[in-house]
């Protein structure tokens, strides 16, 4: 390999990141490292930037500045390396295809040009969804699939690329409760192996029972690192701003509350 | 005519040959196009075609096929550019881009057009045709470039099956996996160009974007798999095609072009209408036993409630009561419960003051009681 590997021991190294959307700054100065074997978190207030980072890791937005290096390398060399999940709204379920179909195509790109799937990519494709507990939805249309059902199909598609490195956009948003703590269980399992999964999530009530690693982001980087030393109510104060009235008692009962306690403090 | 002559009347052939070639390939390339959520590019296009054709004319000085497709291309190639352009550099959503490109290529092929009219020119003489089309004066040099048109579109769009699938359905994952995804819809774009402008002596500027949409769209009701939807759209294309063909054969002075879009608007019909899954009839039919289920079930946990209140399984329900209950004639309800055994009708005892026969709850109508009442979201959605 002729080019220099830069961080190769990071699964995420992002250096001066901006992006901008007709001439606003949507990400302005990311830098932004995520070590292998970790399940990380972004999370953010609505238009922080969350997806559009993901986006332009991938390459799918133009970056105005910056660059992005994936196990030391750039993504054009890492694609093999990575899987994507995108917002399960980003598509058109009517298309007219069935689950299995749709898991294949997380193939299409380790099969090349001119070939086509065979019987040895339908054998992975429905080992993928068994993994996500839909073997019996293979030959399903999609659009006969509940919100979660779709879902799984995406993270199977996902999971069938055998990737180092997985990027999710909000794969738990309008899922049921079944199908979010199969899908964390999945995560678990992929960061347990020692893969990288990152996750644009939406709700702070979870982070720290699901993550262990993340990233707060409104524009900019807030803050970056473990769960425990980022997860405070200061750095979650300058994200959401006055928000959340939650924040107040974020202090206190950090170390000690879980998730539900955080939650019904939300709710008064 | 004979059927024998019919056969070989050449006329006929080389519209029918045409008209099939052209179903075929606007079959095969507007399913992808209805899928992109881009039926009316097939329109634009068509419509754009229009002053590259006068442009073509006048250039060439006359009415000479190949320079007319030529400046059809090239101007419908323009127009699908603008349109990119317009969608991705403006805030502009894509149906008002492709009528805003539509109609400013129109009006300047109109203009150019009626020009040529106005120039007294020998030779101008049926350029109108192209806005509704004259299949009749298809030749066999022009089924040549119709069978080339096709049969590349073909040769592409099997080569590159899997890359058109993923482009038309997840292009942001398409990117991702690192497909040209930019090239492939160029591709998509230019085959469907070529397929319009080919399509336009035949069907004319103004009803080409039908045969792009109309095959697609009756077969996306009969399947669910994109091969099948692609397969069938190029058989209705063709069905379409031939039947225009013969249709106008029979009797003098009926244009084949508008009579290609009528048979295949029967097609759509028909399939819109009776297709299994996604008809409308269909659809209708389950709305209303859904609804009719629904009603049932509301009747059954009716009678489960009042049992339980009154701590009596087997306790009997006058017929006017639970009429007055539902506010509606429950008769029908309850009869069909008793079908499924989940009721039956009880006569009094003697010495009660009511005779008529009462209905009572079985056991097996409790247990489905209990179990609706338990799901009963899961239960009004199967």
């Amino acid at each position: 390999m002729t080019e220099l590997l830069h961080e190769p021991d990071l699964a995420l190294h992002v250096e001066d990141l901006t992006v901008s959307y007709h001439g606003k700054p949507v990400l302005w100065d990311i830098d932004l490292d995520v070590p292998p074997g970790v399940m990380a978190a972004i999370v953010g207030p609505n238009g922080a930037g969350k997806s559009t980072l993901i986006k332009s890791i991938l390459g799918l937005v133009p970056s105005v500045a910056g660059h992005v290096t994936l196990h030391g390398l750039p993504y054009r060399k890492a694609r093999r390396r990575v899987g994507y999940v995108p917002q399960r709204s980003s598509v058109d379920w009517d298309f007219p295809t069935t689950a299995l179909d749709v898991v294949m195509m997380g193939l299409y790109g380790r099969l090349g040009w001119l070939r086509r799937p065979g019987s040895r990519e339908r054998h992975q494709a429905r080992e993928a969804l068994t993994l996500v507990g839909m073997q019996e939805f293979a030959e399903r249309q999609i659009s006969q699939l509940s919100g979660g059902q779709q879902q799984r199909v995406f993270l199977a598609r996902a999971l069938v690329q055998q990737a180092d490195v997985y990027f999710l956009d909000e794969p738990m948003a309008g899922v049921d409760a079944t199908t979010e703590r199969a899908i964390v269980e999945i995560l678990r399992r992929l960061r347990d192996q020692g893969k990288t999964v990152i996750v644009v999530h939406h709700d702070l009530q979870t982070v720290r029972s699901y993550f262990d690693w993340m990233l707060i982001l409104n524009v900019r980087v807030i803050a970056q690192g473990r769960v425990e030393d980022i997860y405070t109510a200061e750095h979650l104060r300058r994200a959401y701003g006055g928000q959340i009235a939650l924040l107040d008692n974020v202090t206190d009962s950090t170390r000690v509350s879980d998730a539900a306690t955080l939650e019904s403090e939300s709710l008064q | 005519m004979s059927p024998a002559e019919w056969l070989s009347d050449y006329t006929l052939q080389n519209v029918a040959i045409g008209a099939a070639l052209l179903g075929l390939v606007s079959g095969v390339l507007g399913s992808f196009a209805v899928l992109r959520k881009q039926s009316l590019l097939g329109d634009t296009l068509s419509h754009a075609a229009l002053p590259g054709i006068c442009l073509g004319f006048i250039m060439s000085g006359g009415r000479h096929l190949g320079s007319l497709l030529a400046g059809a291309l090239f101007t419908g190639a323009l127009a699908a550019l603008a349109m990119l352009w317009l969608t991705r550099m403006s805030r502009l959503k894509t149906d008002a881009a492709l009528g805003i490109t539509l109609s400013v290529f129109f009006a300047i092929g109109v203009v150019l057009l009626t020009h040529i009219q106005g120039s007294n020119n020998a030779s101008q003489g049926g350029l109108d045709a192209f806005l509704f089309g004259q299949a009749a004066a298809t030749l066999r040099s022009d089924l040549w470039i119709m069978a080339g048109v096709t049969a590349i579109a073909m040769l592409l769009v099997t080569a590159l099956w899997k890359e058109f699938k993923l482009v038309s359905f997840d292009p942001q994952y398409a990117a991702c996996i690192g497909m040209p995804v930019v090239l492939l819809e160029a591709v998509l774009t230019v085959m469907i160009a070529l397929a319009v402008v080919v399509g336009l002596q035949m069907v004319g500027v103004v009803l080409m974007a039908a045969m792009i949409i109309a095959p697609a769209v009756a077969a996306r009701q009969w399947t669910h798999r994109l091969e099948h939807m692609v397969i069938l759209a190029a058989l209705f294309g063709i069905f379409g095609g031939v039947c225009g063909a013969v249709i106008s054969a029979l009797g003098p002075g009926l244009a084949t072009g508008p009579l290609i879009i009528l048979s295949l608007s029967v097609v759509v019909i028909i399939s819109l209408l009776l297709a299994p899954g996604r008809g409308f009839v269909w659809e209708i039919l389950k709305l209303r036993s859904d609804r009719r289920a629904l009603r049932h079930q509301k009747v059954l946990t009716t009678l489960y409630h009042v049992a339980c209140q009154h701590e009596d399984r087997s306790y009997r329900f006058d017929q006017g009561m639970i009429d007055i209950y539902h506010g509606t004639n429950t008769r029908n309800a309850l009869q069909r419960l008793a079908d499924r055994d989940w009721v039956r009708l009880q006569t009094p005892p003697p010495g009660e003051p009511v005779s008529a026969p009462q209905w009572v709850l079985t056991d097996s109508g409790i247990d489905e009681a209990e179990r609706l009442l338990r799901y009963p979201a899961e239960e009004a959605a199967s």
